[in-house]
């Protein structure tokens, strides 16, 4: 949050501190909104800073088969998963090499396999060799570099997608918002004591 | 070095747990104090528990990716301005040893982002030597302290209920927060091994209080409170003692060195101004240390002239010794039971429930002295940079299916931390590095560290009873301990509650301090954080920090008054 913006919340939630001391509900939840409000998306299209062009067109397709859209629902790439690797890996040489060296070792792969990159291959193709670098047990010399690069992309894309507003909705992240007071979640109790057998 | 005229009556060095306490008691009692602080003056906009990852470009991982690849990525979220590893500020740790120090650098200290857990020792704490023949005795009682007790839960407001339990004795409380799902789950299963859980014990309040509007439950307690509804020595107690006009807070100033005249009194600190880079000083008829339980003893062992050859106070040579922190071990499970449950925001404050110390009765029959209170970890928490990675590297795979995994085993979880007590010993204590000093020139401390079979033992039984604990709720558990390995203890320093140091006691010859944290040698030298700490208990230690400290601050006040200091 800018300064500035961060000033005007707290001037707000001054405004919702009302003289009994006691914390408005609507006025608090006002501030909530308005700190998600104050980081709406910048919006546009996004130039790597990182990554070349065809690399960057690579990330994407990675991160859309790592979470895809799902019945209508967005995945990876409408979180900016790639946007936000490149944004990290600019001023980390450790990350840039490995997804450069991963880049290289993805398309050579897909080169033995009879395609010219790893964009340009079918989806077929694509998920053929991400089925065998998506799981250790598939590990051989040959693939283990592949194996490595996939574990990253994983994991890197999944911190991306569900540290963003789609993935809270994702998994239906209900918390850090503002009660007038914490009643029994008794409906969940039922639920986890009965299945509990306590 | 710039000369100073004006004599402060009091020189408050810290501003934390101790040194903020020792200023809204003596602001209150009319006498004004000059507070010194290493880091900047604390914004409540510094404090930001509402934002969530996607309000910073990083999303947490830190701004150059340290999350991922090392480095230091600090507290993202949190006004801490600190951590184990800070620019220009070094210390080093002995060959063998293995010690981790965090400091926090701004007004208000650690206490902005504290777990806010407030426990009272018990009675047995303050003479567990007479009990089991280990450690020392304390010179002060139970009685002794439980008014400031009852002061500082008034003031502070902590939530409880009565329970009647002698390793936890009651207080006065504000009405807990109801029990969350995995809270009542992990409960049931204590209860059918006998063992007693009850509401946590914590700095919120749940009701307005001075001024302070009640908890609004976001869950964030740990980045500090916009609000105030949690404690923070910072916006409850030395913001509201400024308006008094009483309380003078000098930030940046990095204390060096204490400046003691022919009779062996303090008469001036001497400090680095961190904005500047030059040397001044305070001129001062009393100075209370309150600046950690190492950083007091670091400024008493670098107050070395030739009538203190070992530093100031130190004429017992205990100054440094005896540190200790809590010993700290944790196991957690996936729950079945909680896949798929109906979903309700979990956040609340961070411990609904705690289980306090049920073994002192059969103490003997254990295999270790002392005892462990346990902390509930569960929920549907905030997702943050790499919150599903152990689901993913257990699952493996991509796409629909994975997700689908994540979906059904976020919040399914369920951990135990065992915080437990460990006997003080000759080989944990810390000193000045004979070599190295930081940026501004001033020596930095050397650490020694060795957990004892005590610890070691206890550690097993708390995995013990934690597996217990899980599995009766039918968890199952990931975490397998190999047979033989050390148990996963702690390293030293890491659970944050670094005590001893600068040890209270009857005895001048073994105490550097008197029974009110006084000075033997030095009469207007008090010390008012963790280091007069003779014993660490299970109970984390801020709460008897502050009662400590309250306590001292009276007695200052009255000596002042008598003319005796």
């Amino acid at each position: 949050m800018s300064e500035i913006s961060r000033r005007d919340a707290l001037r707000r939630l001054a405004l919702v501190l009302t003289a009994t001391g006691v914390i408005d509900r609507a006025g608090a939840e006002e501030v909530h909104a308005f700190a998600a409000e104050a980081q709406a998306s910048n919006g546009g299209t996004y130039s790597p800073k990182t990554f070349t062009d065809q690399q960057f067109r690579t990330l994407e397709r990675l991160s859309d088969h790592i979470i895809p859209v799902e019945n209508g629902a967005p995945g990876a790439v409408a979180a900016g998963a790639a946007a936000w690797i490149d944004t990290i890996s600019s001023e980390n040489d450790r990350l840039k090499t490995i997804y450069r060296d991963g880049f290289t070792w993805l398309d050579a792969a897909m080169k033995s396999r009879g395609a010219e990159d790893f964009v340009s291959a079918t989806p077929e193709q694509q998920t053929t060799l991400l089925d065998l670098i998506a799981y250790r047990r598939n590990q051989t010399p040959e693939l283990a570099p592949g194996i490595e690069f996939f574990t990253w992309v994983r994991r890197m894309t999944v911190d991306a997608f569900y540290t963003s507003a789609i993935g809270f909705k994702d998994v239906d992240y209900r918390g850090n918002s503002p009660m007038a007071s914490y009643p029994s979640p008794t409906e969940a109790i039922e639920y986890a004591l009965k299945r509990s057998g306590l | 070095m710039q000369a100073a005229t004006t004599v402060h009556d009091v020189v408050i060095v810290g501003s934390g747990a101790g040194g903020g306490t020792v200023t809204k008691v003596l602001a209150d009692l009319g006498i004004s104090v000059l507070l010194m602080e290493a880091g900047p003056m604390l914004s409540m906009g510094d404090l930001k528990e509402h934002m969530v990852p996607y309000h910073v470009p990083h999303r947490g991982a830190g701004a150059k990716g340290e999350a991922y690849t090392g480095g230091r990525t600090g507290f993202t979220y949190s006004a801490t301005f600190g951590g184990a590893q800070i620019d220009g500020e070094p210390y080093t740790v002995a060959p063998g040893s293995d010690f981790s120090w965090f400091r926090s650098r701004v007004l208000g200290g650690r206490t902005n982002h504290y777990g806010r857990v407030t426990l009272r020792f018990a009675d047995y704490d303050f003479r567990p030597r007479s009990i089991d023949g280990l450690g020392f005795d304390w010179p002060i009682t139970y009685e002794d302290l439980a008014p400031y007790y009852d002061k500082a839960e008034t003031f502070i407001g902590v939530t409880g209920t009565k329970e009647n339990i002698r390793s936890a004795p009651d207080g006065i409380f504000q009405t807990p927060a109801a029990l969350r799902a995995h809270d009542t789950l992990v409960q049931r299963s204590c209860a059918k091994l006998g063992i007693r859980a009850v509401p946590g014990r914590q700095a919120v309040i749940t009701r307005p209080t001075n001024g302070r509007p009640a908890c609004h439950y976001c869950g964030q307690c740990g980045r500090g409170c916009m609000t105030a509804s949690n404690y923070a020595a910072s916006y409850v107690q030395i913001f509201p003692a400024m308006k008094t006009g009483r309380v003078q807070v000098l930030p940046n100033a990095m204390a060096r060195e204490l400046i003691t005249d022919d009779s062996g009194k303090v008469t001036a600190v001497s400090y680095v101004d961190k904005a500047t880079g030059t040397e001044r000083q305070v001129r001062c008829r009393t100075v209370v240390l309150a600046a950690s339980a190492c950083e007091s003893a670091r400024l008493l062992l670098n107050s070395r002239s030739s009538r203190h050859p070992q530093g100031l106070a130190n004429s017992s040579g205990m100054v440094g010794r005896y540190l200790m922190d809590t010993v700290g071990s944790s196991l957690s499970a996936f729950v079945p039971a909680l896949v798929g449950m109906p979903r309700y925001n979990s956040d609340g404050y961070s411990n609904h429930l705690y289980v306090p110390w049920w073994g002192w009765e059969k103490q003997q029959a254990l295999g270790f002295p002392r005892g462990y209170h346990i902390e509930v970890g569960g929920g549907y928490g905030m997702p943050s940079i790499g919150s599903f990675n152990g689901i993913v590297n257990r699952h493996e795979g991509y796409g629909v299916k994975m997700k689908q995994a994540i979906r059904d085993e976020y919040g399914t979880s369920i951990g135990l931390s065992g915080r437990g007590e460990m006997i003080p010993n000759e080989k944990s204590f810390c000193e000045i590095d004979p070599e190295m000093k930081d940026r501004w020139g001033i020596p930095v401390l050397r650490f020694h560290w060795a957990w004892s079979d005590h610890e070691l033992n206890q550690v097993r039984h708390m995995q013990e009873t934690f597996r217990a604990i899980l599995e009766g709720l039918g968890g199952r558990i990931t975490q397998q301990l190999a047979s033989g390995a050390r148990p996963p203890i702690s390293r030293g320093g890491a659970i944050i509650h670094e005590v001893g140091t600068v040890r209270m006691g009857n005895d001048p010859k073994t105490s550097p301090l008197n029974k009110y944290c006084q000075g033997h040698e030095v009469k207007n030298l008090f010390v008012a954080d963790g280091a007069p700490f003779v014993s660490n208990p299970d109970k984390n230690p801020t709460h008897t920090i502050i009662a400590l400290a309250w306590r001292t601050a009276e007695y200052l006040a009255e000596e002042m008054r008598k003319g005796n200091v």
